[in-house]
This record gives structure tokens, C-alpha cells and sequence, in this order.
């Protein structure tokens, strides 16, 4: 059997791509992209410390955070390609009518 | 242990490849090469109905709907003058599959991640039924059924309910401005 600890260790490593990847890119495709993998790494922290436990709390947990990533991306993805229509471009730096 | 590396190693690989890619179809494509992976993962943790959920949920909607995104808002073309084609050719003259660093790793992942599955489930070490007697069956769906509906029955109705607000704002945000 696997430690959990390479689990977690994995999961982190995920985590910390997936922040990178917000933060480093430019696309505001990829960056939600990286966002879904940050939050997959978290499923996976939870299912090994599920298992780690014996309790199937982690794993409900995982569903939940499931079913919260699809209702995210799917709003998300219509407000990206709202934005993205009115700007005519994919580049985060161009989303600043806020900017003061 | 071996297979938990090969994992690993495909799934960190995948992610640098979404992270790293300079079109965001490559990087829908690595992400999908990761989600499956992470189901692979599930089931070496005793997870079984999260690996198919998993599969269905990510793979076959999440992915899907950020394919349809990029496809819509053209980052798919084959022969678009981006980074990736900077000379701008038409890719449907020449041969399409150009074989660059994005393919050949994708690939190549795509080949291992089958390869390790079709081999861990043939030795019998991807199998969910490892470990003493308590830990088997924990994430099968009977185990999951039980609490969902019994623990769980508010958050597993939240959710519902979470889903259908998410579809009606979806379908309001992609409406044409009028």
C-alpha cells in the first residue's frame, strides 16, 4: 500500500502547478484551467485521507466539491465567452475597465 | 507502489504540459490526460465511484465544455498564426500532425497512461479490493449510497439545487444581448 504521505505530496505538487499556471498565464482559458486542477488536487487530497481514515467523509466531500466544479465551470465558461466576445480578446490584461 | 509512480509522473507531466502550452486546445487536452490519471489514482485509493464520477463529471463534461469554449472562440484552428505555427501555414496541406514537443509528449503520455492501466488491471494491482476487510468495498457505491442519502441528504440536495441555479445562469449569461 502507498503511504498517504506521497498522496499529499503529489496533491501538492498539482496544486502548486495548477497556481503557477494562474498566475503565470496570460489565457484567461488556461488560467481557468489551472484553477480545475487546483481543485482536482484537492479532491485528491481528500480521497487519501479517506482512505487514510476509514471514513467516507472524504469521499462525499469530493462529490460535493464535484458537483461544484461543473455548476463553476459552466457559469464561468459563459461569462469568459461574454467577455471575451465583447473584447475580442483572450488576454486577462485586456479585462481592465476597473482599473483605476 | 510502481503504478502509484507511473501516475504520478503522468500527472505532474500533464499538468506542466497544461501550464506550459501555448495553445489552450493542448492545454485542454494535457488537462484531460490529468483527469484521467487522477481516476486511475481514485481507484488505487479505494475510490471507485469517485474514478467514474470522476471520468464522467471531468473528463466527459468539464473538459468538454472548455473544448466547445475553445473552439468557439478560436483556439483551435489547425493553421492559426499563433506561437505555435508562427510561420502561419496551412497545416491541411501539409501533413496536419506535425510531430513537436506538445504532441510527442502527449503521446506519449496518452500511450503509458493505457499501457499502466491495462497493466495494472491485468497483474491485478489496480484492483480495489486490497487491504484488510475494512477497507473493502469503502468506496464502492453501496458504501457511498448509504451515506449520501441517509448523512448527507442536505448537502446531496444542496447540491441539486446548486446544479440547477448554475444551468439557469449559464443559459441567462449566453443569451444574445438583445
Amino acid at each position: 500500500m502507498v503511504p498517504t504521505t506521497y498522496y499529499l505530496i503529489l496533491s501538492a505538487v498539482l496544486f502548486t502547478l495548477g497556481a503557477l499556471g494562474v498566475v503565470l498565464r496570460r489565457n484567461v482559458l488556461i488560467i481557468f484551467m489551472s484553477v480545475e486542477m487546483m481543485l482536482n488536487a484537492v479532491n485528491l487530497t481528500f480521497a487519501a485521507l479517506a482512505r487514510h481514515f476509514l471514513q467516507l467523509h472524504g469521499q462525499i466531500f469530493v462529490l460535493m466539491a464535484m458537483a461544484v466544479a461543473a455548476a463553476e465551470v459552466a457559469v464561468g465558461l459563459a461569462i469568459v465567452m461574454a467577455v471575451v466576445r465583447h473584447k475580442d480578446s483572450t488576454n486577462v490584461q485586456d479585462i481592465n475597465l476597473l482599473k483605476g | 507502489m510502481f503504478l502509484f509512480i507511473i501516475f504520478s509522473l503522468i500527472a505532474i507531466v500533464a499538468a506542466a504540459g497544461v501550464i506550459l502550452s501555448r495553445r489552450p486546445i493542448y492545454s485542454a487536452l494535457f488537462l484531460l490526460v490529468n483527469f484521467a490519471t487522477l481516476a486511475a489514482l481514485y481507484i488505487m485509493l479505494q475510490a471507485q465511484f469517485l474514478a467514474v464520477v470522476q471520468v464522467i463529471v471531468y473528463g466527459g463534461a468539464i473538459v468538454v465544455l472548455f473544448l466547445f469554449v475553445v473552439m468557439l472562440l478560436g483556439g483551435g484552428e489547425l493553421n492559426a498564426r499563433d506561437d505555435a505555427n508562427p510561420a502561419g501555414e496551412d497545416l491541411r496541406v501539409r501533413p496536419a500532425v506535425r510531430l513537436r514537443w506538445p504532441q510527442i509528449t502527449a503521446l506519449g503520455l496518452a500511450v503509458l497512461l493505457l499501457a499502466t492501466v491495462g497493466y495494472g488491471l491485468i497483474t491485478g494491482q489496480l484492483n480495489p479490493i486490497q487491504g484488510d476487510a475494512t477497507t473493502f468495498g469503502q468506496g464502492s457505491v453501496q458504501a457511498i449510497g448509504s451515506v449520501l442519502y441517509t448523512d448527507y441528504l442536505l448537502p446531496f440536495e444542496l447540491a441539486s439545487v446548486l446544479l440547477l441555479v448554475g444551468m439557469i445562469g449559464a443559459v441567462v449569461l449566453a443569451r444574445p444581448a438583445e
